[in-house]
Parts: C-alpha cells; structure tokens; sequence
C-alpha cells in the first residue's frame, strides 16, 4: 500500500513573448540531458563526481594526481595508437619501431610521447606521493587509499620494466636480462618468478611477447580498476585539507538533503520541472 | 574522552599466553631461514600451532556465549515438527544461494585452472638443453684460450648468442682430454663478460656447425671482467672483485665424432688449482646472483629444472 506521492502543480505555459535566444539554446543543450538523465541518472552522478565540496586552502599541490591520471591517459592512448603498427615478435620488433620512428607520419612523436611520457607518469607518481605523505593526507580515514596508491605505484613501474623490452635492442635485452635476474635473486620464489617472467630457461621470442600482453592488457586494465577505486575513494572522502589549514581533514562530506537528481527532477509524465 | 565504564573494558580479550608463543616460533623460523632448515621447519610449526590457539581464543572471546534461557525445551527431532519449522530450518534461499555459490566456483574453477597452467607452465616445462656442437677439437690448440660465439637456437636468432671461454688443457691424468670451458654469463646478474687483454680478431675462424656463425677467436686474457657493475674473475672463474657471488658457470663437455659439443651448463662454488688438476665444486645450474654454497644457499631451495 504505497503512498502515491503527489503530483507536481502543473507548470504554466510559458507566454511566447519570453522566450529569447538563449533560452533555446538552454532548452536545446537540456533536453538530451534530461532524455538521458531520467534514463540513466547519468548527469546526476557526473554532477556528484565534480562538483564536490573541497577544503577552501587546497593548492596546487593538490592537482598532482590530477596531473598523473592525465600522464597515465596519454600512455593509454598513444599506446593504442603504436600498437597499431608494432609488431612483437623477435624478428620485426625492433624494424618495426624504427618503421614507426622513421616512416610513419608524426610516429616519430607519438613514440616520443609514450616514451618520454612513461617517465613523466612515474615522476608524477612519486610527487604525488610525496604530496600525500608530506602533507599527511594518508592518514585516518584515507588509509586505504594509500594502499591503492601503492598497488598503482607497483603496477606502473612494472609498466616500465616490460615496456622496456620491446623496442628490442641491446639496450632493451640487457637491461631485461639484468632486471630479470634480480627478480630471480629473490629469496624461495626468486628463481621460479624469474624462469617465468622468462617464459624459460632463456629469453627469447615469447619473453617478448609475453611482455608485450602484460604491457598492454594486463597492467594496463590493472591500472584503470585500481585508479577506478582510488577515485571512488577520493569522491567518498573528500579532498584532505593541507596540514595548516584551519579546517578539520576528514570531515564527513556535508549533504543537506536527501540528494535529487542532477541537473532535472524527472517526474511521472515525462514533463520536467527545474 | 572518558572511558565507557564496563562496556569499554568488554571489548578487551582476557589476558593470554599464546601470542608470546606465536612471537618465539616466528623468530625461530626467521632465525632458521638464515641458519638451519629444522630450526625453520620447528618455528613454522610452533607459529602456526600458537597462532591456531590464539585466534581460537581470540575468536570464543568475540562470540558472546549465550546461557540457553532457563527452562526452555530441547529441540524436537524432524517428526515432530512441523512442515514450517522444516522450511525454516532448511530455507530453500540458502540451499539456493550455497548451490550457485558453489557451481559458480567449480565452472570458476573449470574454466580458470587450465587457463593459468597454460599461463605458468610452459615456462618449465620442455626445456632440454640440447647441446651445442664447437666443431673440430683442432680449433682449440693445447693451453690457449679460445673465445667461441654461437647461437644456442638459432631459430631464435641473435638473441640466443651466448659465448664460451674455452681452453683445451691436454690430456689429463687417465688419459681423458681436459677442457676448461666457461661461460660468458656474468653470475652477479647475467650480463656478458668479456676477457681483459689482447685478442686476436685476425685468426678468428668461422666454423660452419649447426650453430650459424660459430666463430672462434684466439684471446690472451689476464682476467675476465664484467661492464655492468664491475664483476671480475680470474682465468679459472674465481670471483677476484666486484659484486659476483661465485666462480662463473661451466659447460660439461663431449667429443662427438672429432667435434667439441658444449653439454649442459652447471654452476661452481669455487675453483682450487688451475687446468686439468682444477679441483671445484660443481652445483646444479643456477641464475645469476643466487649464492651455491654457505648459508645464503638456504634462500634458493628450489630451482626451475627441480621440478620438470
């Protein structure tokens, strides 16, 4: 026996003479949105995501992850692009990055991007990080953001180590060869993790293109969950305030009233309201 | 903050002995790690027998021992009730819920295992070494050393070219022919070693064996030395400087038909005396950097090739 809840006085018809440009305009940007609002709550939960309350003495400090999600989305989609004509096998990986250097049109800088990039992506990790530790911002109730962190931090630089070896060459394969044995150095599983990260005794063709598959669908779709979640925290807890700010870190995010949907309020007939 | 009185003290555990227990059997089995394998195996069992105990009590203190109330009656056998209290006892959700749970986990399980052995197993499995054959033992005259490059797959291609230092050392005391032959493999962390002092890239000879382009050059060394992190080894492998934590790898050997073949690898502790009197001992292969001997050795108690 559900209470139907009442209906929204209707709303009376806007006198023509009113109706200036601009609000067509508003009304035609709207009406998608609200199509797709009603439908999904999409709009409303985009709204949420950006819109957050955010301590008023953050800095910029504060825009280093920002700034590393941004790194870690240029090595997503310059990545793409090069796997496009990379080919990871023993005998065409390294013709086939100098066909991409050399011959593709602009090849030469979306390799430069995902090159340089990769390093700017681990700089910007451990600067966020510091950020974050200097700044106590790991602290109750964010532990388990720290943790994640950590995870992305591992993850991106095993990005590197197997990036590493694809472009096949001699710097490439002894480089592989020395960051291979160290693993193998580890105490009990040592030398089984190396013989596997191997794919043998020796390396060959199929380290390569195991390499190649843990460089970019494992890792990478690793990383995408992970920053998924670290962002998921973010959003839940807020931004921290820096350590001399007068305002409590941690607060409890401040919502005054059960929250409607985004930009509309959807009602029964499809008519909206504002 | 003032404490909450009795319902602050009643989250406190009573005071215990076994933790102290699970702490001793932890150190026991960190301090056997590095000494003795039975101290290892001890301290294991103590932790976890003491760890059992103490979350045992940990977990009867958690749960709140409820007094059946006083005077209410043993529960009836299955006849006695009725088919409502049976549903309830046996509520047909929860056999639902254990039983996708629970087929989940084996088409799960079906599906995944095969998928990580076919992940994992090639790695260890399939890989003979098959042998290298250095063509005719005249490419290697008595006392000098002799550098070969080969390709251990040629399939591969250059990336399987490995180098062997090789020095025929006459016959030995049984009349055996006596080889010195090390391989290039730096054992600090698997990066090419290379012999310090002349070589003699005129008289390099090109050997036509199954291995494409074995080449054999003649070099002078005084010592072999590594250009990664400046390993050095004297001319019979002994680790004279640097980060090495052994003598260099060795290859087993065979004459086959007048031919030199190089015949598995195997690692070495340390080399006493020179040539054919060399005293050493041999250990299994091992990777770069794990100690064969001492207590370090405890650290690398299984090997790839353990398990083929």
């Amino acid at each position: 026996m559900l209470e139907t809840p009442p209906r929204h006085p209707p709303v009376p018809p806007p006198s023509r003479k009113k109706t200036r440009l601009t609000d067509k305009v508003i009304a035609l940007v709207n009406i998608p949105l609200d199509w797709l609002e009603e439908r999904s709550g999409l709009v409303g939960g985009v709204k949420y995501f950006l819109f957050r309350k955010v301590p008023s003495d953050i800095n910029w400090f504060h825009t280093l992850g920002s700034a590393t999600l941004t790194a870690f989305l240029v090595q997503a989609g310059t990545g793409v692009i090069l796997a496009m004509y990379y080919q990871p096998s023993p005998d065409e990986a390294y013709e086939s990055i100098r066909h991409i250097t050399d011959e593709v049109t602009l090849g030469w800088l979306v390799r430069g991007m995902h090159r340089w990039g990769a390093s700017v992506f681990i700089i910007l990790m451990f600067f966020h990080m510091a950020r974050v530790f200097l700044f106590g911002a790991y602290k109750y109730p964010r532990e388990l953001n720290w943790i994640i962190g950590i995870l992305l931090l591992v993850s991106g630089m095993l990005e590197g180590f197997t990036g590493y070896l694809l472009p096949w060459d001699q710097t490439a394969y002894w480089a592989t060869v020395v960051g291979i044995n160290l693993n193998g150095t580890g105490p009990f599983v040592g030398p089984l993790l190396a013989q596997f990260l191997r794919g043998g005794d020796e390396i060959t063709g199929e380290t390569l293109t195991r390499f190649y598959a843990i460089h970019m669908l494992l890792l990478p779709g690793a990383i995408f969950a992970l920053i998924g979640l670290h962002l998921y925290l973010v959003v839940r807890l807020g931004v921290s305030s820096p350590p001399w700010s007068p305002e409590a870190a941690g607060r409890d995010r401040y919502e005054p009233e059960p929250r409607g949907p985004g930009l509309v309020r959807p009602t029964a007939r499809g008519r909206v309201a504002r | 903050m003032e404490p909450q009185g009795e319902e602050h003290n009643a989250h406190h555990p009573s005071p215990s002995i076994w933790p102290i227990g699970f702490a001793v059997g932890v150190a026991c089995l960190l301090v056997g790690v590095i000494v003795s394998r039975p101290a290892t195996i001890a301290g294991a069992v103590i932790a976890v027998v003491f760890g059992f105990l103490w979350a045992r009590d940990a977990m009867a203190a958690a749960r709140h021992p409820t007094e059946p109330p006083v005077g209410s009656e043993p529960l009836p056998v299955d006849g006695e009730l009725e088919d409502e209290e049976i549903a309830n006892r046996y509520p047909r959700n929860k056999f639902l819920e254990l039983t996708t749970l629970g087929l989940g986990g084996v088409i799960t399980g079906i599906v995944a295992l095969p998928v990580i052995g076919f992940a994992v197993l090639p790695a260890f499995t399939n890989q003979e070494y098959e042998g290298v054959d250095l063509g005719p033992t005249d490419n290697f005259p008595e006392n000098e050393w002799r550098e070969a490059t080969f390709l251990l797959e040629p399939a591969q291609g250059e990336v399987s070219r490995r180098t062997a230092f090789v020095r025929y050392n006459g016959q030995g005391e049984d009349d055996l022919p006596s080889y010195t032959i090390i391989s290039n493999r730096c054992v600090h962390l698997g990066c090419p070693v290379q012999a310090s002092g002349p070589r003699n890239d005129d008289e390099a000879k090109t050997v036509k064996t199954e291995q494409a382009e074995l080449r054999v050059t003649p070099i002078l060394p005084a010592n072999y030395s590594c250009p990664c992190h400046g390993g050095a080894y004297d001319t019979e492998g002994n680790r004279i400087a640097g980060p090495p934590v052994r003598a260099m790898d060795r290859y087993k050997f065979g004459i086959i038909d007048g031919h030199l073949h190089l015949l598995e690898p195997y690692s070495v502790g340390s080399v006493e005396g020179e040539g054919a009197d060399a005293k050493l001992t041999a250990y299994g292969l091992q990777g770069p950097g794990e100690h064969v001997d001492g207590l370090e050795a405890w650290l690398y108690p299984i090997q790839p090739q353990d398990l083929r």
